[in-house]
């Protein structure tokens, strides 16, 4: 009776109308039997930080091709910090230079993914995260 | 499911949560809707908190613009300083089990107030129209102190009516396109309404929609046909208008309610003050009728029915030796020597209940 999906906020910052990453990966994540919240464009650090409390995600997905990475991934995570929020794994992908890649994974983000990359890569790198890190995921469905 | 023996860490969980802490309320929520160990716990605790929310529920055909309404309806709520919860339930894969859930594209506008707390649930393999747990969530929203929750289920048919029992007042929003297929609804979801909304009335046929549900719910009143002129002779309009006075006019006499249909505009928030104010007109009806407190008893009633079926469950299958038995009674099954029923009759007997008890049925 007990079940437990892997939760995961699938956002797309910033002013641009570029959604097709963001809902191909929704997909693929649904498909992979996790629950996608998906809330559309245009989405503040501050929406992205509610969205994700409300609805106790264990994972924040962004999809950012603006060039804002630099600010939006670490904005995120201090917001979630301050709402005490300690569970949750921030990942994304986008058009991120690999030195900001590295300088933002030594500030806690997760893994980000640039152009090219399949959608099993990202649901197995989520998958591998969860076993090892996500909250009650002793009875998680395998 | 000993309610009393709160584990430690639920106590610190029930804390942060009357403290008014969000996160708790997100916690909680997981946990009644994963059914972790406890959760029957934190809902035994929360239990006497329950009863001030206004429930109000959101159902029709997939696409009728029931988000949007919902958004729309939270709005005008918090204008009136209300807070409101809101449940929203999406279908999850049959094949999968994931879910897109994608509610809340269309309540951005919702997103960072403070008085609002949206919850997207997926259904998980329950077929009724909400997640199993909806119910308990909308009574997590509700003793954490919204004055109004706002349960919108998955897009229905006929058969998907949870939401009759989830709610005080159910909303059936429907659109004009939706008016060839009311005689198929008839059944099941034009029987829960207590509010017919028809949606994106700027389009055609919205007037010919409103019209046809009045006649049928003057027909549904028992009443025949008035004005029964020959099939050429009376025009839908009046037999519709007469239908609504003369339903209006049975339900002020009897003090009962007369199912109003309505026409909005979500998009524009066209018809929105309407539909409140037609809400907080039910909410005086519910009261007093005495209708609100029969269907939450009702709702007590059912909900002590799901927990004693799902602790019999845990019971027979988790804790006894229901599937020790069944395994081992695979071969006799096969052979014919033992039958699926006299193997549950020795499961049943197992937890100690007589089966014969159950003769009579």
């Amino acid at each position: 009776m007990e079940e437990r999906k892997i939760r995961v906020l699938v956002a797309k910052p910033g002013l641009d109308g570029h959604d097709r990453g963001a809902k191909v990966i929704a997909s693929a994540l649904r498909d992979a039997g996790m629950e996608v919240i998906y809330t559309g464009l245009h989405q503040t650090p501050e929406m992205i930080v509610s969205a994700a409390i409300q609805e106790d995600v264990d994972v924040v997905a962004m999809s950012i091709l603006s060039g804002a990475h630099m600010t939006l991934f670490p904005r995120v995570r201090e917001l979630l910090e301050q709402e005490g929020v300690d569970h949750v794994l921030i990942t994304g992908g986008g058009i991120i230079p690999e030195e900001d890649i590295a300088e933002l994974q030594k500030q806690g983000v997760g893994r980000l993914f640039g152009p090219g990359t399949t959608t099993s890569a990202a649901v197995e790198y989520i998958r591998e995260w969860f076993a090892e890190h996500g909250r009650d995921r002793e009875i998680v469905e395998s | 499911m000993v309610p009393s023996s709160e584990s430690p860490n639920n106590t610190e969980l029930l804390e942060r949560f009357r403290e008014g802490q969000r996160t708790a309320l997100a916690r909680a929520i997981s946990l009644v809707e994963n059914t972790r160990p406890g959760f029957e716990d934190v809902l035994h605790a929360i239990h006497s908190d329950l009863g001030r929310a206004t429930r109000v529920g959101i159902t029709g055909p997939p696409g009728a613009g029931k988000s949007t309404l919902t958004t729309e309806l939270a709005n005008r709520f918090r204008a009136r300083d209300e807070r409101v919860g809101i449940v929203a339930v999406d279908p999850s894969s049959p094949f999968t089990g994931g879910a897109l859930l994608g509610d809340r594209i269309r309540m951005n506008s919702l997103s960072t107030d403070p008085g609002i707390f949206i919850r997207s649930m997926a259904t998980r393999g329950s077929l009724g129209g909400l997640a199993t747990t909806s119910q308990e969530v909308a009574d997590l929203l509700d003793a954490f102190g919204f004055d109004r929750v706002i349960l919108e289920t998955v897009g229905v048919g006929q058969s998907e009516l949870d939401i009759a029992e989830g709610a005080d007042t159910t909303v059936v929003v429907l659109v004009p396109e939706s008016g060839d297929s009311i005689q198929a609804m008839k059944a099941g979801l034009m029987e829960v309404a207590d509010v017919f909304v028809i949606n994106k009335a700027d389009r055609p046929g919205a007037d010919r929609l409103a019209r046809e549900l009045e006649v049928m719910l003057h027909m549904r009143l028992g009443e025949t046909q008035p004005a029964a002129a020959g099939h050429h002779g009376v025009s839908l309009r009046s037999v519709g208008r007469a239908a609504r006075n003369r339903a209006q006019e049975a339900a002020d006499e009897s003090g009962g309610w007369a199912i109003p249909v309505l026409k909005s505009v979500a998009n524009t928030g066209e018809g929105l003050d309407e539909l409140v104010q037609t809400l907080d007109r039910h909410a005086v009806y519910l009261e007093v009728s005495g209708e609100l407190s029969q269907r939450r008893h009702r709702r007590f009633i059912e909900r002590t029915r799901a927990a004693v079926d799902r602790e019999l469950k845990r019971l027979a299958w988790k804790v006894g030796s229901g599937e020790e038995i069944l395994a081992d009674a695979l071969p006799e099954l096969e052979s014919g020597r033992e039958s699926p029923y006299s193997v549950a009759a020795r499961i049943v007997r197992e937890l100690g209940v007589r089966p014969e008890a159950n003769e009579g049925r």
